[in-house]
C-alpha cells in the first residue's frame, strides 16, 4: 500500500494524459467544441506523408548522429584532461559546467544577439582576419542546422563532461599502476582499463543524449522557429506549429503520440539490449 | 504486491481523481453581487500601456462592484494560448479578436458570446467597420481599432537616393527599390522569420491583382483556382529577385529587438517596410529616445495598372475584443461599449496607439502619418482583411508557411497556390 501515492501521481500525470492523446489523436479536431469528426488513423497517415514531417524526424536523426559522434569525444577529451592535477582544475570545471547551468532560453537568446548578421561572431571572425567565413549563420538553409548544433552542444557538452568525471573518480588507481607495471602504454592503459570502466556513464550519458535529441525544441523554437521554411525544424516544433498555430489540435496530437512511440520504443530497447548489464550490477557478471 | 493488485489501485485512483474533479467545477459559480472581468490583450509595450490601465481605473469607477482584471500578454504567446484557454471552464472574459476566420471558428464551437442585443445601442456609431467581427449577421466581437497594411518609409533615405515622390504604382515602386539600391541603401526590412510579414506582400499583391468578387467569394469556397492568384505569386518572385531585402532576412524577427525589422527602419538602416498601421508604436519602442522616428512616412501598397482590382483597394484589419461564453452579462458588454465610448477612442487616436473606430473621434490623431493611413482608410473602395485573418486558421497558416517557403527560395508561385489549395482541401 505505500505504493500507493507514488502510482496516483503515475496514472494521473502519465497513463491518463498518454490515453487522452491516443484519443485526441484519431479526431480531426481544431482545440474548440466536442471531438466529432472520428478519421481513425489519417492523422498518422498524413504525418508520415508530409514532407515537411519527414524532414523534422531527419533532421532529429541527423542530430542524434552528430551528438553521438562530436559531443562523445570531445567531452570525454576534456574530461580526462580535467582529471588531472593541474593549477586551476577548479576553476576550469567550473568554465566548462556553466553553459549547463543557464536555461535553454537563455542560452537561445544570447546566441540569437551573437549571431545577427554583423554581430559579435562574425565581427570577430573578421577581426582575427577570417571574413571570408562569415555565413548568414540563421538565414542559410544550408546552415541553420548545424548552427544550432553548435549551440546545443556547447549548452550540453558540461553535462557531459560531469558526467564523466564523476564517472572516472571510479576508477581505481591500482588498475592503472598495475596495468603500467606490467607495461602497458598510457594510451592502451585508457582504451583497455579506463574507457570499459567507464562504459556505465558513457551508456547513461548516451542514452540522455539521444532522447534529448529527439526530443529537442526550446532552442530551436526560440532562434528560429524551425525555420527558415523548415529548414531546422524538428518533430517538436512540427507539432507544436500544426497545433497551436494552426489549431490543428487532433492532428498534432498523432504527432505527438509518434513522438511518444519513438522514444518509448527506443527507452525499451535500450533498456534490454544496453543497459541490462550495467542495470544487473557491476561490470562483471553475477552468478545466479 | 502483484501486478492485478496494483492495477486494481491504479484504476480506483483514477476513478476517484475524476470524482473529485467533476465535484469542484460543480461547486463553482453563483455569484451575483461582486464581478470580475478578466482581460486579456496583447498591448505590452508603446502607449497603449497607459492607456489601458487608465481606462481599467476608469471603468472600475464607473461601475462599482465590477473588477477588471487586466493579464497583458505579448502577442505571439497569446496565439498560443487562447484555443487552450478558451476550452478550459476558466476562459478569460475578455479577450483580443481580430474577427475574420478565427472568430468563425470560436463562434462555431460556441466559446463566444453572442452580442448582438448588448450593443445594438450603439454599434452603428462605428460604421462599416463592424462586419469584419460579426458571423451571420451577429455581432461576437468588436473593433476598437481598425488600419490598414502600407509602406512605413525613411523620407531622408528616400531622398538620398533621388526618389521625389512616393511610388504609385508597381513599376514605379520596383524602379524606387532599384534606385535605393544602386544609392547603398537596404531598400526593404522585413520580418521573415515570423512568416507573416511575407504574406503581407503576395495578399496584397492579390488584392491588386484579382477581383473584389474573387477576394470575396475565396474567403467562402477556398477555390483558388483564377489565375490572379499565381500571378500575385510571380509579381513576388520579381521583387524577390530584384533582392530588395536586408542582409539574412530570413531569419529577421517583424518586432522583437533592434535588429528586427521594424528597428532597421526606425534607426535608419533600412528604407522601407510594409507593416500594418501598429507600427509606429513598434519602432518608438526599439529607439534609444524611445520617440517615433521623424523621418518616418506612409505610403499605400502601389496599384498594378491593367489589373482587375479596384484600384485604392486595401489590406487591412484591426483589433477588438470578444466576450467568452462563460463571462458576466451584461458587465462585459458594458465593458466593451465603454472602449468604444468617444472619450476612449479619442485617446486610442491621440496616443498614437490605434485607428478609432467611432465616428467623430477620427480628428482625435495627431500624428501626420496615422492620419495619412485614417484617410486611405476611411476613402478606400474596398478593404480586405489579412488573408491569414480572413481564412480559418488551419488555411492561413498553411497559406503563410508556403509563401513563407517562395521567399526562402523553396517553392514557386504555382506550387504557393497549390499548397493553399491542398489545405483547403482537408477542411
Amino acid at each position: 500500500m505505500f505504493l500507493a501515492p507514488a502510482v496516483a501521481l503515475y496514472v494521473i500525470f502519465l497513463i491518463v494524459p498518454v490515453v487522452q492523446a491516443v484519443r485526441y489523436s484519431t479526431y480531426d479536431w481544431n482545440g474548440l467544441g466536442a471531438l466529432s469528426d472520428f478519421v481513425g488513423l489519417d492523422n498518422y497517415r498524413e504525418a508520415f506523408g508530409d514532407p515537411a514531417f519527414r524532414q523534422a524526424m531527419e533532421h532529429n536523426g541527423i542530430l542524434v548522429a552528430l551528438s553521438l559522434v562530436f559531443q562523445l569525444p570531445l567531452a570525454l577529451g576534456v574530461a580526462l584532461l580535467l582529471n588531472r592535477r593541474m593549477r586551476g582544475r577548479g576553476l576550469l570545471r567550473v568554465v566548462f559546467f556553466a553553459p549547463y547551468v543557464l536555461s535553454e532560453a537563455i542560452t537561445a537568446v544570447i546566441f540569437l544577439q551573437l549571431l545577427q548578421p554583423d554581430g559579435l561572431v562574425d565581427e570577430i571572425l573578421r577581426g582575427m582576419g577570417l571574413g571570408a567565413l562569415v555565413q548568414l549563420w540563421l538565414a542559410d538553409l544550408g546552415l541553420v542546422f548545424y548552427t544550432l548544433f553548435v549551440v546545443i552542444t556547447w549548452k550540453y557538452i558540461g553535462f557531459a563532461i560531469i558526467l564523466f568525471l564523476a564517472g572516472l573518480q571510479g576508477v581505481p588507481d591500482e588498475l592503472h599502476e598495475a596495468a603500467a607495471m606490467d607495461g602497458a602504454s598510457s594510451w592502451q592503459s585508457l582504451r583497455l582499463v579506463t574507457l570499459p570502466l567507464l562504459g556505465p556513464t558513457i551508456r547513461i550519458w548516451a542514452f540522455l543524449t539521444i532522447i534529448g535529441s529527439i526530443q529537442l525544441f526550446d532552442i530551436v523554437w526560440i532562434m528560429t522557429l524551425g525555420g527558415p521554411a523548415g529548414a531546422s525544424s524538428t518533430m517538436a516544433t512540427y507539432m507544436v506549429d500544426q497545433g497551436v498555430n494552426s489549431y490543428r489540435i487532433g492532428y498534432a496530437t498523432s504527432v505527438a503520440v509518434i513522438l511518444f512511440a519513438v522514444c518509448f520504443v527506443f527507452s525499451i530497447l535500450y533498456q534490454v539490449f544496453v543497459l541490462r548489464r550495467d542495470v544487473r550490477g557491476g561490470t562483471t557478471r553475477m552468478a545466479g | 504486491m502483484t501486478i492485478w493488485k496494483l492495477l486494481g489501485l491504479a484504476a480506483l485512483i483514477t476513478a476517484a481523481a475524476t470524482a473529485l474533479l467533476t465535484t469542484t467545477t460543480a461547486s463553482a459559480g453563483g455569484k451575483e453581487q461582486s464581478q470580475t472581468l478578466v482581460w486579456w490583450h496583447n498591448v505590452t509595450q508603446g502607449p497603449g500601456v497607459k492607456l489601458y490601465k487608465d481606462i481599467a481605473a476608469e471603468f472600475q469607477k464607473q461601475h462599482p462592484g465590477i473588477t477588471i482584471k487586466a493579464v497583458p500578454l505579448q502577442n505571439e504567446q497569446f496565439k498560443t494560448k487562447i484555443p487552450i484557454a478558451l476550452q478550459s471552464d476558466s476562459p478569460p472574459d475578455v479577450f483580443q479578436s481580430w474577427g475574420g476566420g478565427g472568430l468563425v471558428d470560436q463562434q462555431k464551437a460556441g466559446k463566444v458570446a453572442d452580442l448582438t442585443k448588448y450593443v445594438k445601442p450603439w454599434i452603428k456609431s462605428i460604421g462599416g467597420t463592424a462586419a469584419g467581427w460579426q458571423v451571420n449577421g451577429k455581432q461576437y466581437a468588436v473593433p476598437y481599432s481598425v488600419g490598414v497594411v502600407g509602406f512605413w518609409y525613411n523620407k531622408q533615405l528616400f531622398k538620398q537616393a533621388g526618389i521625389a515622390s512616393a511610388p504609385k504604382t508597381w513599376p514605379q515602386f520596383l524602379a524606387a527599390v532599384a534606385k535605393l539600391k544602386q544609392a547603398g541603401i537596404t531598400p526593404i526590412a522585413i520580418g521573415s522569420k515570423d512568416e507573416w510579414p511575407d504574406a503581407f506582400y503576395w495578399d496584397y499583391l492579390a488584392t491588386k491583382l484579382c477581383s473584389k468578387p474573387v477576394m470575396q467569394s475565396s474567403a467562402v469556397t477556398y477555390n483558388f483556382g483564377n489565375p490572379c492568384w499565381t500571378r500575385a505569386g510571380e509579381y513576388v518572385q520579381r521583387l524577390l529577385d530584384a533582392g530588395p531585402f536586408q542582409n539574412g532576412f530570413l531569419a529577421t524577427p517583424a518586432q522583437q529587438g533592434a535588429s528586427s525589422s521594424a528597428g532597421l527602419v526606425a534607426n535608419g538602416k533600412a528604407a522601407m517596410e510594409l507593416q500594418g498601421h501598429w507600427n509606429p508604436g513598434v519602432m518608438q519602442a526599439l529607439t534609444p529616445e524611445n520617440k517615433v522616428p521623424s523621418f518616418l512616412g506612409w505610403f499605400p501598397f502601389p496599384n498594378v495598372p491593367g489589373s482587375k482590382a479596384i484600384p485604392g483597394s486595401l489590406l487591412g484589419g484591426g483589433d477588438g475584443y470578444a466576450c467568452s461564453w462563460k463571462a458576466p452579462q451584461p458587465a462585459c458588454a458594458q465593458f466593451l461599449a465603454y472602449i468604444d465610448s468617444p472619450s476612449v477612442q479619442r485617446r486610442v487616436g491621440s496616443t498614437g496607439f490605434g485607428l478609432p473606430v467611432r465616428r467623430g473621434t477620427e480628428n482625435s490623431v495627431k500624428d501626420p502619418n496615422l492620419r495619412t493611413v485614417l484617410k486611405f482608410r476611411s476613402t478606400s473602395p474596398f478593404i480586405q482583411l489579412y488573408l491569414d485573418q480572413a481564412y480559418s486558421a488551419e488555411i492561413g497558416q498553411a497559406l503563410n508557411g508556403a509563401i513563407a517557403k517562395q521567399f526562402a527560395g523553396k517553392a514557386t508561385p504555382a506550387q504557393v497556390v497549390a499548397e493553399i489549395q491542398s489545405a483547403a482541401k482537408r477542411k
